[in-house]
């Protein structure tokens, strides 16, 4: 049951980030951190005390910073590249493009602050589209971590992983209920947090912990709910979709992104090839976000878990129908 | 000792190749080839230390990188004959399933090529984090890469010119190839570069400038260029070309910087480039 998975604190998945690359950097020499002066964002203090050496600071040159890690992968380096979401891919994406993935770079691009949730700073900085961008781009492996202890497993494990990876995580606190040691975490592989009969919901991100919270209303409304984080994008566990949509016939996607080339339409893809069944979306809706505080933003743009409820409602009718 | 007629020579070669397989498929661009025959011959038969059983990671190389990889036709010549490829390969330059692409790239796995180029400016950047990364392992060779004027009009390059100073990263030498010419004309009318010379010196690069269509002048400065790393300061060569050289009727102009010549003109070409080691 949903209402057994435990809180074990609240903590920003960015610092979870932070933790993960010390670790990463401590066991494995290769490994280089750049930043384009958002080191304190991202958390990078303790890496940069202890490994000067492998830090690299390109200042506000995103551009470059890509090109950088790209070469940097010569001569066996394993480059994570860090900045704000929306300057991590929209605008570099050619740089991305051509340097890293068409070159097949062993580049981790890292980045924080993504979606509504960054707050306050507004639609200049809350991209809604990279997760789109980056699942597009040939050769890109997308993951999007539900919280600290998971961001931090991703951070790590990413490190011995070949091949570039878009690594996308947050800002504010979060509910934070994967397991400390990451054992849970397995890149390309969907994470069942509950086992239903009724209706998948797959969420990614922040919105797993709101499909929790949704999930937990539906029980109580007697549903049995079959909740997935599907924290890889790219490649999608394809099977792990199919069986479960194959049993639940119905599904409710949830991430703090686009409607528009999400993670929702990778779950309508594999549904329409192999296993048609109605299907809800929850995102933003082709639109830019604004100045806010975090939650008030995902209650006006349909992200909490009253929308969620919601949307379930109107699929399981939809199923039955 | 340096047999420059034997670079010449080899050069001339070079140049047959690029007009001949630009040629063959009727598309490519030859201008700029032709402009850096001389240097890029210097590069790989001279100055570089280099191991042509290819290594991605050239551990206790020099390394290359060609950022305007429009030039490619040249860059594919050098590579096949310094070794990395077979020179018959030249013959699949931008047709199907070939590892010739239009514009250099790694994912067809071509030896010699290190990352993909042709969407301009991105190559200085990872010319550096090359440089970084050799630093990084101990490796005291060079980096060195290519550029076109044209191709400086892209901002990332001054993204990564202010880096490389800043940064101290004095183990990489990059050649502007400054021909003056780009796809809608004359630099200078397009978008003027301006003084060259004095933004890169006021971006703390040591400068050499040099006429690339002389390979005396080029080996003696790539030479002169090398004793500049280690002291703190990325170095650049402003290298005077003429778009097209050693095809009088391609000499500087812009018309030559993406178009094939056709059979006549081929031919007029290869008359004008006698000196051949075998074609390919």
């Amino acid at each position: 049951m949903l209402k057994d998975i435990q809180v074990l604190n609240e903590k920003e998945t960015r610092g979870g980030f932070g933790e993960g690359i010390y670790e990463t950097g401590k066991a494995n020499d290769r490994v280089v951190v750049l930043t384009a002066d958002l080191a304190g964002s991202l958390k990078l203090g303790p890496f940069i005390k202890d490994f000067p050496g492998r830090f690299v600071q390109c200042g506000i040159g995103e551009a470059n910073m890509i090109g950088i890690a790209a070469g940097l992968t010569i001569g066996g380096h394993i480059p994570y590249t860090t900045t704000f979401a929306n300057f991590s891919t929209g605008r570099v994406y050619d740089q991305i493009r051509q340097s890293v993935a068409y070159s097949g770079k062993n580049v981790k691009i890292c980045a924080s602050h993504a979606g509504l949730t960054l707050g306050e700073d507004g639609a200049t900085h809350q991209i809604l589209e990279d997760i789109g961008l980056m699942k597009m781009m040939p050769g890109m492996t997308v993951i999007v971590p539900c919280d600290f202890n998971q961001t931090k497993a991703a951070t790590k494990a990413i490190a011995d992983y070949q091949g570039p990876v878009y690594l996308r995580f947050g800002r504010p606190k979060w509910p934070n209920f994967t397991k400390e040691d990451g054992s849970d975490f397995v890149i390309g592989k969907a994470q069942v947090l509950n086992e239903g009969a009724d209706i998948s919901i797959f969420a990614c991100g922040h919105l797993v912990w709101k499909a929790i919270e949704a999930g937990r209303i539906l029980e109580e409304k007697g549903y049995s709910v079959e909740l997935i984080n599907i924290h890889t994008i790219k490649p999608l566990d394809e099977a792990a979709i199919i069986k479960s949509i194959s049993k639940t016939r119905c599904a409710v996607t949830c991430e703090e992104h686009n409607i528009i080339g999400g993670l929702g339409d990778s779950i309508a893809r594999v549904a329409v090839r192999n296993f048609p069944i109605p299907i809800e979306y929850i995102g933003t809706n082709d639109t830019f976000g604004e100045s806010g505080p975090p939650m008030d933003l995902l209650k006006k743009y349909g992200l909490d878990s009253p929308n969620i409820v919601t949307a379930a409602e109107k699929v399981l009718k939809r199923k039955s129908a | 000792m340096t047999d420059v007629r034997q670079l010449q020579n080899i050069a001339s070669q070079v140049r047959r190749d690029i007009v001949r397989m630009v040629h063959a498929v009727q598309s490519g661009h030859p201008g700029g080839s032709l402009g850096c025959a001389d240097f890029m011959t210097a590069l790989y038969f001279n100055t570089m230390e280099h191991n042509p059983h290819f290594s991605m990671d050239a551990v206790g190389e020099d390394v290359f990188f060609l950022s305007n990889g429009h030039i490619s036709p040249v860059f594919y010549s050098v590579l096949a004959r310094s070794g990395y490829f077979p020179t018959p390969e030249l013959g699949s330059f931008r047709k199907l399933n070939s590892r010739l692409q239009g514009h250099p790239t790694t994912h067809e796995h071509l030896p010699g090529i290190r990352v993909a180029s042709g969407s301009l400016g991105q190559g200085l950047s990872v010319a550096i984090g090359a440089a970084l990364s050799k630093k990084m392992n101990g490796d005291d060779k060079t980096v060195f890469s290519l550029h076109g004027d044209g191709e400086l009009q892209e901002g990332q390059i001054w993204e990564a010119v202010m880096f490389a100073s800043a940064n101290k990263v004095d183990n990489l030498i990059s050649t502007i190839d400054f021909n003056g010419q780009q796809i809608d004309g004359p630099t200078e009318k397009v978008l003027s570069l301006g003084n060259l010379r004095a933004k890169f010196e006021a971006f703390d690069w040591q400068v050499l400038e040099m006429n690339g269509n002389d390979m005396n002048e080029v080996v003696n400065t790539l030479d002169k260029s090398k004793t500049l790393t280690g002291k703190g300061k990325p170095t650049c060569i402003l290298m005077h070309t003429i778009m097209g050289k050693g095809v009088d009727f391609m000499e500087g102009k812009h018309e030559w910087h993406g178009i094939a010549p056709n059979d006549e003109q081929l031919k007029k070409a290869l008359d004008q480039l006698p000196v051949t080691l075998g074609d390919y």
